[in-house]
Formats: C-alpha cells, sequence, structure tokens
C-alpha cells in the first residue's frame, strides 16, 4: 500500500508533468534538428518562433471568445492553433526569402547564419512585444483536469491521488499525432526522402536532380508548424510569456544535441530524457521517502537535489556531459 | 582609412553635443557614460569575436559576474551574520576543497573503468556533505534583517578595486567555460555560453545569501563624491557660479556624471591601448591566421586550442571589467535587470555594426547603439503617434501602439543586424589588413 502510494504520487508530480513537458521540448527540438539538418545552423530565433505562432494563436482564440465560438470541454485554442500555425509558417518563409537565402547562394559560414538568427530573432521579438506587450497573458479555457485529485485518489483506493490535466492529455495526444505523421513523411513520401537525402550529402542530393530550395521550404514549413503547436501547447499547460521563450531555447538545444543533431528520433528521445531529469532533479522527494521508509519516520529536509530555480543548470550539465562523452549525441548525428 | 574614422568620431561627437543643447548637458552626459561601458563590452566581444572568430552569446552571464563582484567588495560586511554562519560557511568551504581533492585524487588511481562511476558517486557524496553545513549556514544568514541585510555582505573596500578584480572574477568564469566547450564546433559554444549566463543570473537571483537576490543590493559605495555634499562644499558653489549655473543641484549631478566619465574614459583607454598594442603584435598576427584558417595555422604548429581559451578568457575578463563599472555607475545590482536581448545580444550588434576585428570600430559600435538604443523610444513614441494619428487619440489601438512603442528598439537592432550583415558585412570601420600591400608587391 505504502509503496503504491509513493508511485501514485511520483506519477503525479514527475511522471505525468516530465511527460507533457517533454512532449513540448520534443516538438520544439525536431524543428531545431530539422533546421541543423538541413540549412547546417543553430537557430537562435526559433524561441520567438515559436512565440510568434502562439501569439497570433492568442490573439485567434481572445477573437473567437469574444464571438462566443467554443468547442467545450477542449480549449478555444485548439480551434485557433491552424492560423498561428500558418502564421508562424509564413513568419519563416519570409525571413528564409528575405534574410536566410543570400547567405545560403553565398555558402556562408554556419556562424554567420547563426549571427543572422540574431537579428531575426530581434525583429520577431520586437513584433511580439509591440503587438501583445511583455506581460503573461492567459488563453485556456475548458474543462480544466480530465482526471482531478479526489476522483482519482477515491478510484484507485490510494491516499495519493494521479491528477491529469487536460492540457496535459492533450499536448500528449497533439505530439503523438505529428510525430507519426513526420515519420510517415520523412520515411515514405518523395518530399520526406528528398529532405533526409539532402541532410546527408548535399552535393549528392544536387546531383540526383534534387531542389534544394523546395526542400528548404518544405523544412521551414514543418519547423515552423512544429513550433507554433509546441509554444500553444507550453502556454496552454504553463501560461504565455513572451520572455520565457528565450529560456526555452536552452533545453530545447540540449535535447538537439543529446540526441544527435539532424536525427529527428533523437530529438524527440533527447527531449524527453532533459524533461525527465528536470523535474526529476527538481522534485522534493520528502513525501516520497516517507512513504517508503518505515512508520512515523521523515526525512529532515526536502530532499531535492536542486531547487527549481536552476532548472536550466540541468539542461546545461547534460549538454556538458554530451559535449565531454560523447559529442556526436546518443543517436550518432552530424557533426558539422 | 584615418580620414574615415576620423569622420565617424566627429560625427558622433557632434551627436551627443546636440543632444547636450537641445535636451540637457545632464542627458548628454548620462547617454556617453553608459556609451563607454558599451564601448568596453565591445571591445571584450570583438577580442572573442574579432580576433578569433568565437561566438560568445553569455556575454551577460560575465557582465553580471563583474557586477556581483563590485558588490561583494565594496559593500560593508554584515557583521552578524558572520559570526551566525562563519563557521558553517568555511566548513562548506572545506567539504568543497575535500570533494575536489577525493576527485582529482580517486581519478589518478582507480582503474580507468571505474572512473566515470567512482567520481559520480564521490561528487554526490561532497554534494550532500556541503548541504550539512550549507543549508543551515544559508538560513541563518538570510533570517538576519531580512529587509536591510540578510546577507553575507562584502570586503568593504573601495569600489575601484573592484574593477580590475571583476575582471579576474570573469576571466576565471571564462576559463571554466571555455575549457569545457572550446575546440568543440562553434555552434557548441554558443550554446554553451548561452546556457552558463543563465546559471550564473540565476545564481545571483536566487543564492539571497550572497547577493541578496532579488531583494537588490543598493546603496553600492561611490568612487566620486555625492551629489548632496556637492551643493553644500563652498568650493563647489563657487565653481557653479563661475560657469554661471542656473540650478545648483543640476550642476551637481552634472559634476558627478563628469567624474564618472573621466574614470571610464580612463578604463576605455588602458583597454583599448593593450588591445592594439595586441592585435599589432606577433601575437595578434597568429590570432588572425587561426581566425582566417585553422587548419594551416594548426600545422604551422600553433596551439589552436590554446590560443582559443586565451582570448576567450581576456574578452571575458573585459566585459566583467565591464560589468563592475555597470553597477558602479548604477550604485546598485537587480539581477532581474539581466536579460539577454541587452546584455548579450546587443553588445554582438554593436561589434558587428562597428566592424569585427577593428578596436575601433567596436568602440563606434558600442557608441552608436547604445545611443540608438536610448533615444529609439522618444523615437519610437513619435513615429508610433504620427502613424496613429489619424486614428484619433481615443482610439484603443493607437493606445495600445504607443505603449509598445518602447519596443521599437528591438526591432530597430534586429534590422540593423540584418542591413548591416547583408550590405556591410565588414562593418563602418572594416579591419585593417596588409592584404591590398601584399598583393600589389606580388603581382
Amino acid at each position: 500500500m505504502e509503496i503504491l502510494n509513493a508511485l501514485a504520487l511520483f506519477t503525479n508530480f514527475v511522471v505525468v508533468p516530465a511527460t507533457a513537458y517533454g512532449a513540448q521540448l520534443a516538438l520544439g527540438a525536431l524543428g531545431v534538428t530539422l533546421i541543423f539538418g538541413i540549412l547546417r545552423f543553430a537557430n537562435f530565433a526559433h524561441g520567438e518562433l515559436m512565440s510568434f505562432g502562439t501569439m497570433i494563436t492568442i490573439l485567434v482564440t481572445w477573437f473567437l471568445q469574444n464571438m462566443g465560438v467554443s468547442i467545450a470541454p477542449f480549449p478555444t485554442a485548439l480551434l485557433a492553433l491552424p492560423i498561428g500555425v500558418l502564421a508562424a509558417i509564413s513568419m519563416a518563409l519570409v525571413m528564409d526569402r528575405m534574410v536566410f537565402r543570400f547567405y545560403r547562394k553565398q555558402r556562408s559560414n554556419p556562424i554567420v547564419f547563426a549571427i543572422v538568427s540574431v537579428g531575426v530573432m530581434f525583429l520577431i521579438a520586437g513584433i511580439i512585444r509591440i503587438v501583445i506587450g511583455p506581460a503573461d497573458q492567459s488563453f485556456a479555457d475548458g474543462e480544466r483536469f480530465i482526471i482531478g485529485a479526489i476522483d482519482s485518489r477515491r478510484a484507485l483506493g490510494l491516499d495519493e491521488g494521479i491528477a491529469i490535466k487536460q492540457s496535459q492529455l492533450i499536448t500528449v495526444v497533439v505530439t503523438a499525432i505529428v510525430v507519426a505523421w513526420l515519420f510517415w513523411f520523412l520515411q515514405k513520401t518523395r518530399s520526406g526522402k528528398a529532405m533526409r537525402a539532402y541532410s546527408d550529402d548535399e552535393d549528392l542530393a544536387l546531383l540526383s536532380g534534387i531542389n534544394p530550395e523546395r526542400v528548404v521550404m518544405i523544412c521551414w514549413v514543418i519547423a515552423a508548424a512544429l513550433a507554433a503547436i509546441a509554444g500553444t501547447l507550453y502556454g496552454l499547460d504553463k501560461t504565455y510569456k513572451p520572455f520565457i521563450f528565450l529560456q526555452i531555447l536552452l533545453p530545447i538545444f540540449a535535447a538537439t544535441i543529446l540526441g544527435g543533431i539532424g536525427q529527428p528520433v533523437g530529438a524527440i528521445l533527447g527531449a524527453f530524457i532533459v524533461a525527465f531529469s528536470e523535474v526529476t532533479v527538481t522534485y522534493a522527494f520528502k513525501k516520497f521517502l516517507t512513504y517508503l521508509g518505515p512508520t512515523d519516520w521523515a526525512p529532515d529536509g526536502l530532499v531535492q537535489l536542486l531547487s527549481t530555480d536552476y532548472k536550466f543548470a540541468v539542461s546545461f550539465i547534460i549538454l556538458v556531459a554530451v559535449l565531454l562523452i560523447r559529442p556526436t549525441g546518443i543517436i550518432r548525428g552530424k557533426v558539422i | 582609412m584615418t580620414k574615415r574614422v576620423a569622420l565617424l568620431y566627429g560625427l558622433m561627437c557632434l551627436v551627443l553635443i546636440a543632444i547636450g543643447f537641445l535636451q540637457s548637458w545632464n542627458v548628454a552626459f548620462g547617454i556617453f557614460n553608459l556609451c563607454v561601458i558599451s564601448a568596453v563590452m565591445a571591445l571584450g566581444v570583438n577580442m572573442q569575436w574579432g580576433y578569433a572568430g568565437l561566438f560568445n552569446v553569455g556575454v551577460m552571464g560575465f557582465t553580471a559576474l563583474g557586477g556581483l563582484t563590485a558588490v561583494l567588495v565594496s559593500m560593508p560586511p554584515v557583521g552578524e551574520a558572520w559570526a551566525v554562519a562563519g563557521g558553517d560557511i568555511a566548513l562548506s568551504l572545506l567539504s568543497l576543497a575535500a570533494t575536489i581533492v577525493a576527485v582529482i585524487y580517486a581519478r589518478r588511481f582507480v582503474h580507468p573503468a571505474l572512473k566515470l562511476p567512482v567520481t559520480l558517486v564521490l561528487l554526490l557524496a561532497g554534494y550532500f556533505l556541503i548541504g550539512v553545513f550549507f543549508g543551515p549556514a544559508t538560513d541563518a544568514i538570510e533570517s538576519i534583517d531580512p529587509a536591510l541585510s540578510g546577507y553575507l555582505g562584502g570586503a568593504g573596500l573601495p569600489v575601484l578595486v573592484a574593477w580590475p578584480l571583476a575582471g579576474l572574477v570573469a576571466a576565471g568564469g571564462g576559463w571554466l567555460i571555455g575549457r569545457i566547450a572550446l575546440g568543440l564546433r562553434a555552434d557548441y559554444l554558443a550554446i554553451a555560453t548561452l546556457g552558463i549566463s543563465e546559471i550564473i543570473i540565476a545564481i545571483i537571483k536566487y543564492e539571497e545569501w550572497l547577493s541578496r537576490g532579488v531583494k537588490n543590493v543598493t546603496g553600492i559605495p561611490r568612487p566620486v563624491p555625492y551629489e548632496v555634499d556637492l551643493i553644500e562644499s563652498e568650493w563647489f558653489i563657487s565653481l557653479a557660479n563661475f560657469f554661471g549655473a542656473a540650478e545648483i543641484s543640476d550642476a551637481a549631478s552634472l559634476f558627478v556624471k563628469l567624474c564618472y566619465a573621466v574614470l571610464f574614459v580612463i578604463v576605455l583607454a588602458i583597454i583599448m591601448w593593450f588591445a592594439e598594442r595586441a592585435l599589432k603584435s606577433p601575437w595578434g598576427r597568429m590570432m588572425r591566421a587561426i581566425r582566417d584558417n585553422r587548419d594551416a595555422a594548426a600545422a604551422m604548429g600553433k596551439d589552436v586550442k590554446r590560443r582559443h581559451l586565451q582570448t576567450f578568457v581576456l574578452g571575458c575578463a573585459v566585459c566583467g571589467i565591464a560589468g563592475a563599472m555597470l553597477t558602479t555607475l548604477d550604485g546598485q545590482l537587480t539581477p532581474t535587470s539581466y536579460i539577454p536581448l541587452r546584455y548579450t545580444f546587443l553588445i554582438w550588434v554593436m561589434v558587428i555594426l562597428g566592424g569585427s576585428g577593428n578596436n575601433w570600430g567596436s568602440i563606434l559600435g558600442g557608441f552608436i547603439i547604445w545611443f540608438l538604443w536610448v533615444e529609439a523610444e522618444p523615437f519610437g513614441n513619435w513615429f508610433m503617434s504620427t502613424i496613429t494619428a489619424p486614428l484619433g487619440g481615443g482610439s484603443e489601438l493607437a493606445q495600445h501602439l504607443v505603449a509598445g512603442a518602447a519596443y521599437m528598439r528591438y526591432l530597430m537592432m534586429g534590422a540593423i543586424l540584418l542591413i548591416v550583415m547583408r550590405f556591410a558585412p565588414k562593418g563602418l570601420i572594416p579591419e585593417a589588413t596588409n592584404r591590398s600591400t601584399a598583393m600589389t608587391r606580388s603581382s
């Protein structure tokens, strides 16, 4: 009984939130890894692209809420999401046409691309802050919980319940659908195969008659769509703050490098490893150990390895460990 | 070439003088002081990017380390906190040292296959050992008069001592991160430095026993006189009368700004002198050779990784000095004000605009970009109110746009960076190379 209680507690506070967070990171990391693989640079503007897609989704959500449209019990944001995705795609394509294409033609160094992406980051950050302002915005509506803590306690017959928020379930379901589609696309379709070929060997792909501009365009479309979805899910699950999207770059990059650059499977794996380590390391195990230990015994401190304030440190330590132990990542990726 | 430099610097001076006449001299010198600090930071980044091609996006972290050093050196020590927790702090430091020694010792004598697990076990044990002493110590420190102190305080030394020390501290941080991330591909360094800067800010924000965290440290002692003392001292009043100042308090704050300006310009001049000497020396030529063709330089027997580490550490030190100067000027350390767009990426725009690899360019870039960053707000307000004028002042959209006008500066910086990278990638003052003369000689 005690063990089951401990497990339920652990599931409630670690497994469920980390799964949702990992799914959000996975969508972001997939975009970053695709851009790394096809365009061969670290896109610092990816966080702001996520933020931009989310912002448009929020604006459309507010508009729909004012019109009285709702798909209760689901959040209205899901209805608005396609428009946010389209907006992010247009932004990515415009930026590629206006900015990145020039350097691609010149075959510039990856660092030049990275610096230019900082310029794009500034531009998008400015637009976002002018349009929606720097403050927090909440846009989640609909049912909050699928299974509340009390109901699950009763159903399981335990002292500890497992609460699942609707946003967490939606995150996991949407991510599963998107990722399944992405892998089908990359493995089975002509365009997907072209992308993989281009990522593997640019010159060989060009010789085989693959149109590089088309590959790059598809890459931006997918990366931007994933970014908008990831940002919206993150916003639904937590809250939307423009400045958070620069900080979220770090776990996303860590997941990308941990998984192996340019490796979609690796990105997903990396994202879940980063998310689970972050949540586990910052979780206070006091109550968990109280259940497991002898009766009437409790640990003195919180038994928390790191305070939640230092959750970036986890991504950073993972990053450093990968750099030192296996720079190619779990699934051998490129080292450009 | 030199004509162009003189022209651009002259124009910048004219603009600042115009601000002096049009707005006020106080505003002009306020901008000038921050321009000089920005120029120092830009010099630091230029050493890393311009000399060696290292992409460091953790400038904010090293600046903040400098700021923290200023606090730790100059604030008076909190005696009570030391009395209560000094022993525990010493014990935690001892445990830290013991852990490090144990890890180094174990790694030397343990079988290679066991190295990693033994290191991890020792690190974990050390972590908990430190926690035993450290937890109570921080609780005790933070509970002492939390509204006013609640931290250990500093060393109570003059704040000017902190400037070189800040360079040393930032250099130490740079050495640690450089050891890990240099020598791998360039984007890794970028991402690793982005991470370390966030962690440094988190430490300053949340370790209240060290830096008071988000409660901010205010009232850092100044290296220059205070306005309140000035307006009461006789010599200053007669000086103000001699220059015909209308308002004595304005004159006092102008005088303070002038004092800061003199101090900052001296620092800038010293760093600039060293930077130029280094760039023109054989060392500078070697750095450029490594930057332009790493493999060729390595084949010539240059230790690329070591040289990279050297410039990286030097650049971080300069950023740290600038951070200490900034905290001294503000008179306070506010961890929440450190955001990467302002403290990292803005400095990058300065270096790129000025001309990567050229120190004169970096200083100019620092001046121009800081000036635009400050003046973007009034300009943005004017711009937004002009374009929203047809909507009428009452419209909600117009009000919203005017409220967001301050963020025009982000748009402006993005546009400047993209335009410079596209149309003038060498910047306003391009790097001086001997290539043209070399080519004529060979032909």
